[in-house]
């Protein structure tokens, strides 16, 4: 049970931590089924980290924890100082769906976080903002189009928008771009990576995907299922920026494969 | 973009690609290029206008078959003659003001009250059943097992409380078309999926942000087929409610011209009475294409 995830000093060059769990678990009280056993992470300003592992190893169970959607059964969550205890605006998330609403336009949809918690007064004036962010996706143009005018890779963009609209302080990816085709996806991965560099964000991915992990991320927590548990940090040795050019590296393959090693083994469990 | 360009020359796919595009050009280029159509039958390609006119040619055609060779007497079936002529004197009748124009005004004035009052208790009543637990425990339960009764028994009783005027026809018909309005709008807060309750849930949205913000904008779709339904039932409960307890609208007027054995009045009568709920339908589909304008090209309206 003991995991090699304790320390992490020296991540990064910024060291100073944004996010931290310790000592995470959650229970769900109705079939006694242990979601999460032990996590413990901490997540440095400017730093992109995945979680990745099979189906039902806890990793939605565990981002939902991170987001404030529910609550732990054991452990301390701390995002900037503060304990989470509910949903936060220095929380930002983006899902696999886009889930624009057809009958707001694409700013109207950028600024609607700002309309929730501040009201249309504040979401009038965050439009502004709102258009700088769509030049920045590459959606100039495309601010008073309904939804329905959008491809999937645009909506995601809208959608990323959305998520960056009340300058979160992390940035909690559940599988943003699961639901692309190959290319697109590529593409939005590396458009993603700008984004979070140009702006230092903290970024927080859960995937599926192992390349994709690795050409993300410092960090790639694995995470094995039956209580799902963290087993293993794997740090990325690839320099930044990344670009799609390493994907046929010796050193991604090699860290690929590592990491699919230690997939395999979980599933004997 | 660039950065796709960038892998261009290492990428063994964009490499086999090329050969393809090598083969494909080897392919000789000669003979006829490959025409054909496909075939759809002369009937499904008739404009909409035309296939409705001969359905209707049909049907008359039929009818004055059947009238002009005797086969159904006078009384029963008027000729389509006969018909239209009365459809001629009741629409002057109503032009000039006479004595139908006020019992049309009657049935209308049932209808629009009734289709009002239907909203406004079908949506209250919807919002509590499909938003609170509450009232989908408890409320739910008792609305079906009142659906169930058939509503038209409870004329009588509309009449004893609101006696011979329009409120007993009022009641009934709002009776009739709450229902479907309370199943619409319920269904309509239950149809936002996982994924937009999430991200309000995110967003630290209140319940009552995520009810007007999210829930009912979704559900509009289904809140509308609930509506077109209830105003079908309107309809219906405005007229037999003048059926069972009498008053001075166009049901009193169909129930005297029967009891006379006048058939064509009665048949004239029922085509405008058809026209009214085809206004009110037609109201209905038109404030759905605007209100619900991001789904206009699957609202199953009549347009086009």
């Amino acid at each position: 049970m003991s995991t090699a995830v304790a320390s992490s000093e020296g991540e990064t060059a910024a060291g100073d931590i944004v996010y931290s769990l310790a000592n995470v678990g959650k229970t769900y009280a109705r079939n006694k089924v242990v979601a999460l056993e032990q996590v413990s992470l901490t997540l440095a300003r400017g730093s992109f980290s995945s979680v990745i592992g099979s189906s039902g190893c806890g990793k939605s169970t565990l981002l939902k924890i991170m987001a404030g959607l529910i609550p732990p059964s054991t452990g301390r969550v701390v995002l900037q100082q503060q304990p989470v205890v509910g949903p936060r605006r220095d929380i930002g998330m983006m899902f696999q769906q886009a889930t624009l609403f057809p009958w707001r336009t694409t700013v109207e949809n950028i600024v609607l976080p700002i309309e929730i918690r501040d009201g249309r007064a504040a979401a009038e004036k965050a439009k502004a903002r709102a258009h700088g962010l769509l030049e920045v996706v590459g959606l100039k143009g495309f601010e008073d189009v309904y939804p329905n005018e959008l491809s999937g890779g645009m909506a995601q963009r809208a959608s990323i928008c959305r998520m960056l609209i009340t300058e979160p302080a992390v940035l909690l990816l559940d599988e943003p771009f699961s639901a692309l085709d190959e290319l697109s996806r590529d593409m939005m991965n590396m458009e993603l990576q700008r984004i979070c560099t140009e702006r230092f964000a903290t970024a927080f991915l859960v995937t599926h995907s192992i390349p994709e992990a690795v050409i993300l991320s410092d960090d790639i927590y694995v995470m094995k299922p039956r209580p799902g548990r963290l087993a293993e940090i794997v740090t990325v040795e690839l320099p930044r920026p990344r670009t799609l050019d390493m994907i046929t590296t010796p050193a991604f393959g090699a860290t690929v494969d590592y990491i699919r090693g230690l997939l395999d083994k979980g599933e004997d469990l | 973009m660039s950065d796709i360009d960038k892998t261009r020359p290492t990428d063994p796919v964009s490499a086999s690609a090329a050969t393809m595009t090598a083969v494909a050009a080897a392919v000789p280029d000669t003979g006829p290029d490959t025409v054909w159509v496909e075939q759809t039958s002369f009937v499904d390609r008739l404009p909409r206008a035309v296939s409705m006119a001969l359905v209707f040619v049909a049907f008359v055609g039929t009818w004055q078959f059947v009238t002009s060779f005797g086969l159904v007497s006078p009384i029963i079936l008027p000729t389509p003659g006969e018909t239209f002529h009365d459809m001629i004197f009741v629409g002057r009748n109503l032009l000039s003001g006479d004595y139908m124009l006020p019992a049309l005004w009657i049935t209308v004035k049932e209808v629009l009250y009734g289709f009002a009052l239907a909203i406004t208790i079908g949506f209250s009543l919807g919002v509590l059943v499909g938003e609170t637990a509450f009232g989908e425990k408890a409320i739910m339960p008792y609305l079906v097992a009142i659906d169930t009764m058939p509503k038209v028994a409870f004329a009588p009783l509309f009449v004893a409380w609101l006696g011979f005027g329009i409120e007993s026809k009022v009641a009934l018909a709002a009776f009739i078309a709450t229902f479907p309005i309370v199943v619409g709008t319920a269904a309509g807060l239950h149809a936002a999926d996982a994924n937009a309750r999430m991200l309000f849930k995110t967003m630290g949205a209140s319940r009552l942000q995520t009810l007007i913000k999210m829930k009912l904008p979704t559900g509009l779709p289904q809140i509308f087929t609930g509506l077109k339904i209830g105003a079908v039932g309107v309809m219906a409960g405005a007229i037999t409610g003048e059926f069972l307890g009498g008053g001075k609208g166009f049901g009193e007027l169909i129930r005297v011209a029967a009891s006379q054995l006048q058939t064509p009045r009665v048949f004239s009568l029922i085509l405008y009475l058809s026209l009214l709920g085809l206004a009110l339908y037609a109201l209905v589909t038109e404030t759905q294409r605007r209100v619900v304008f991001w789904q206009r090209d699957t609202v199953g309206g009549g347009h086009d």
